[in-house]
């Protein structure tokens, strides 16, 4: 196992990918966070945070639960459904910024644009990750990566956030 | 887990797993998505050898929010009626290549006679077998009641419910005594003796034959259809004297406590187990329990299909 | 070497005797250890047991009507598989043994076959509905000489029509073997009534229609003063109120199945009609009184009620299935695992229930008789040490439908001697005749 990103690592990235945000999204008041639960969901809320202190006002955030719209269900167990809730303000029109903490096939990404179609139409759709490991199996990149990890396929990237697991880290592990 | 057939198949982590997938399910159905792809490619057959338009519709209308394909083989005009046995039904449904079956039969054990039977491979989900269970409306009537009474808890530790009515011939009973006790509940049987079966003394379970003394200490009254069938068969003397004592009136809602609420599977006898006036009160969840059926059923044909053909953790 | 000489070495008889044993001409010529005889066939028993051919009171052989569960032929393979030398054909065949022709054809057709003594039984009454009686006197009187008489299947409900048939056969000592099932308890009846029932939603059967009919029928016979047996108790009330009846000296004698030695409702769990069986398997502490009523002699015999059903009877749900199960070729090993290996009975008291009784309650005078010399040769040999798996693909019978597929059960019938003749052969059947 070794260390990809440390605790101040991580905060560094968040605050960097807020501002990037703002910077690619002029229309500040029409930014919507939605992550994919779980760690995705948690740093949406903490890149809003961010985001707020930078702009001056509350960024809407939700999650986005992807679970029954993945094409890989038959290929394990059942995976509990986690809870999907979207900002008053509904996604229409809006600018919306889909957050994840790794990007590797881009097949979660994939059922999370299914999962929107769903929901409603918004202006533009962003991708924003903490960690870009490579492998893609699908046409999708993110708008704003935290780090770029080249990892070889066998190993695994594990992030850890304080809110479900006490500390924040990131590490590759072999499998 | 691999079939549905009686709710003694499931664990209580399991049974609230599927209440906690239905409340998020319910929560898509509210909103603007009502189809997710879940179950695209996959064939669900309803088999209803017995007539069932409600439980069917449920069934049906889960089935394909989760995108299943759902192939409809009823009792009238087909060859169950015909006297086709249920072999070669079952193995007409495996060339069809059936992921699931969903069966409502008129004899008790029916779909565990498929679901043991190397007739067909799919997964059996029991939708009513005789008198002996229907488990999707005991999970509809745990998750109705869990969102009423359980003030924010997963299981229903502590919660007070009398069912009502024909437990002799009721699977709607026989899977709720088993899953209420399974999440905690506290259940008070209450019908004629006649109506109860022989051997009701080893269920974990109160019994009364007077509703008057029960009716004021529950949380839920569930009352059970009375099949017009019985009244020939001595279990009461007529419907007159079984609507005054088992009935549920206005009277008697009068003596329920003011949060309590009044359930019913359907289709209700209004007049007899039920008056039209209870029946429509807004102590009445029953319209309610119709709606959280199908949400109920995409839990569990999303638990049963989701996951890939080598999973299976027992029956 | 003859073929009408067998000399059986070092078995043990049933009282514990070792022995050789020497048959010639159909006949027990010589019992006594060490016989030397250089002309016969020698078949080696030590550890094997020597019992008197064994006689089966309650058989179902389907023939006339369905020769597609079973035949005459292929149910009397099975009972010399189990080492039976006579079977009571039960008269609820299509159509009914209620008449002299019927039951004359069966019995010639057991002779044709060769392998067993096949006695038919008659009907009590006109097609088994219980309303008129049979023709009694005519069946008594034909070639098939029929002693025992049976509505099976159904019970003799009404109380006149059972008096009159109590009282009628008198005439020839006959006797009646009643079902025990009061038929308005028992409507559309599927298991035993109890906790499990409950469960399973599946219609009871309470052992109380069982014990009401034998109470009635036992005063009733006394009354009379004729004979009265019942078929298949299956419950603890049930062997109560025989011990009663024989106690007050009423002539009355009853007969326990292998599987209510054994089974219990809980195997109705499976929703598998093989668990399906009229009477219903009843629970344990039936299964103990049953069991020590066989031992104590408060029930006199077992009968195996063989009831071969075609697979598509069985292989549906537990509602349209047939009521029956095989028997035949896995009795003597459940006996001998329920009552001799659990000490309860000697292989003495096997002999009485198995051959000596049922041959005396039903009249087989060349049944069940002593192993001594100048006895007809009915002999059967089983290897009690041995033990086997019972394999529904390899019955004789031409059904599958017995409950106790893959079961291990100890004692292996090696050889059944009928009139001298083995039908059984090392465990292989002598082929009986078709024609």
């Amino acid at each position: 196992m070794s260390l990809a990103l440390s605790a101040p690592d991580i905060t560094r990235a968040l605050t960097r990918i807020s501002h990037e945000i703002l910077e690619a999204n002029t229309a500040s008041d029409q930014i919507v966070l939605l992550g994919v639960p779980t760690r995705g969901a948690h740093l949406a809320v903490r890149i809003a945070a961010s985001m707020a202190s930078i702009a001056g006002h509350a960024i809407p955030v939700g999650m986005l639960d992807i679970t029954m719209h993945r094409d890989d269900l038959r290929m394990r167990a059942p995976r509990p459904i986690m809870p999907t809730s979207i900002p008053s303000c509904g996604i229409e029109g809006r600018d919306l910024i889909l957050i994840d903490d790794v990007l590797f096939s881009g097949r979660t990404i994939r059922a999370a644009l299914d999962a929107l179609g769903e929901i409603g139409r918004p202006h533009t759709v962003q991708l924003a990750v903490l960690v870009d490991r490579g492998h893609r199996e699908l046409p999708i990149r993110a708008d704003f990566v935290g780090k770029n990890l080249p990892t070889s396929i066998t190993q695994s990237v594990k992030v850890h956030l304080s809110e479900v697991d006490g500390i924040d880290e990131v590490s590759i592990e072999e499998s | 887990m691999r079939h549905l057939l009686s709710i003694s198949d499931l664990t209580k982590v399991q049974a609230i797993s599927i209440l906690d997938t239905a409340t998020e399910l319910a929560r898509v159905s509210d909103g603007a998505v009502k189809k997710l792809p879940t179950l695209r490619g996959r064939t669900i057959v309803n088999l209803f050898a017995e007539d069932s338009t409600r439980t069917r519709i449920s069934f049906e209308a889960a089935a394909k929010r989760l995108s299943a394909d759902v192939i409809n083989f009823s009792a009238k005009g087909s060859s169950l009626s015909k006297g086709e046995s249920l072999k070669d039904t079952a193995l007409t449904l495996q060339a069809m290549g059936a992921d699931a079956v969903v069966i409502r039969h008129s004899a008790s054990g029916a779909p565990q006679r498929l679901a043991d039977s190397d007739w067909m491979t799919g997964s059996v989900i029991n939708a009513g077998d005789g008198t002996h269970e229907h488990p999707s409306q005991a999970l509809l009537d745990a998750f109705t009641i869990r969102k009423h009474c359980a003030k924010g808890g997963v299981d229903l530790d502590g919660i007070r419910v009398a069912i009502v009515g024909d437990i002799l011939h009721s699977r709607v009973a026989r899977s709720n005594v088993l899953l209420l006790n399974l999440l905690g509940a506290r259940v008070t049987l209450v019908a004629p003796p006649t109506l109860l079966p022989v051997g009701v003394e080893s269920w974990p379970v109160k019994i009364s034959y007077d509703l008057d003394k029960v009716i004021g200490n529950v949380d839920v009254v569930m009352m059970l259809r009375v099949q017009q069938e019985r009244m020939n068969d001595l279990f009461f003397p007529n419907t007159r004297e079984y609507s005054r004592y088992f009935g549920l009136n206005a009277d008697r809602l009068k003596l329920m406590s003011h949060d309590s609420i009044v359930m019913h599977p359907g289709p209700m006898n209004r007049g007899l187990e039920i008056t039209a006036e209870v029946a429509d009160s807004a102590r009445s969840v029953i319209v309610e329990q119709v709606a959280n059926g199908v949400s109920v059923r995409m839990a569990i044909l999303y638990v049963l299909l989701a996951g890939g053909p080598l999973e299976s953790g027992g029956k | 070497m003859s073929l009408h000489r067998y000399l059986i070495k070092g078995a043990t008889m049933p009282d514990g005797r070792v022995t050789d044993l020497l048959i010639v001409r159909g006949l027990i010529h010589t019992v006594s250890p060490k016989i030397l005889d250089a002309d016969a066939i020698v078949i080696e028993a030590k550890g094997s047991v020597l019992l008197p051919g064994l006689v089966d009171l309650h058989t179902h052989l389907r023939q006339p009507g369905r020769e597609d569960a079973e035949t005459i032929l292929s149910g009397s393979q099975a009972g010399a598989k189990g080492g039976f030398t006579a079977l009571s054909a039960m008269a609820n065949t299509s159509p009914v043994a209620d008449n002299a022709g019927v039951v004359e054809q069966v019995f010639r057709l057991g002779q044709q076959a060769g392998l067993v003594d096949v006695f038919p039984i008659g009907a009590v009454t006109q097609g088994l509905e219980g309303l008129v009686l049979a023709e009694i006197g005519a069946m008594a009187d034909s070639l098939a000489r029929v002693r025992v008489f049976s509505d099976d299947g159904n019970c003799v409900f009404d109380p006149l029509v059972m008096r009159r048939g109590l009282e009628y056969i008198k005439k020839f000592d006959g006797v009646i073997a009643q079902h025990a099932q009061e038929p308005r308890l028992t409507v559309g009846s599927q298991m035993n009534e109890g906790e499990v029932s409950a469960i399973l939603g599946l219609k009871g059967w309470p052992a109380i229609a069982e014990e009401a009919i034998i109470a009635r029928d036992v005063l009733l016979v006394d009354h009379v003063k004729s004979r009265l047996h019942i078929c298949h108790v299956t419950t603890a009330g049930g062997v109560e109120i025989i011990r009663w009846a024989k106690a007050r000296g009423i002539n009355v004698t009853a007969e326990v199945t292998p599987h209510h030695l054994l089974l219990t409702d809980e195997l109705a769990r499976s929703y598998d009609p093989l668990f399906k069986v009229n009477p219903p398997l009843r629970t344990e502490r039936d299964v103990m009184a049953l069991r020590e009523g066989l031992a104590d002699g408060t029930i006199d015999i077992v009968a195996t009620d063989h009831a071969p059903h075609s697979s598509e009877s069985k292989e549906c749900e537990w509602h349209e299935a047939s009521f029956g199960m095989l028997a035949l070729e896995t009795a003597l090993s459940i006996v001998q695992k329920t009552m001799v290996d659990s000490h309860l009975m000697s292989w003495e008291q096997v002999a009485d229930r198995l051959s000596s009784a049922p041959a005396r309650i039903a009249g087989y005078s060349d049944h069940g008789r002593n192993l001594e010399v100048g006895a007809i040769a009915n002999i059967t040999i089983i290897d009690p040490s041995a033990s086997w798996i019972v394999d529904r693909d390899l019955t004789a019978s031409k059904s599958r439908n017995t409950p106790f597929h893959g079961y291990e059960l100890p004692g292996i019938v090696t050889y059944t001697f009928f009139k001298g003749v083995p039908t059984l052969f090392a465990g292989a059947l002598v082929q009986g005749d078709e024609s």
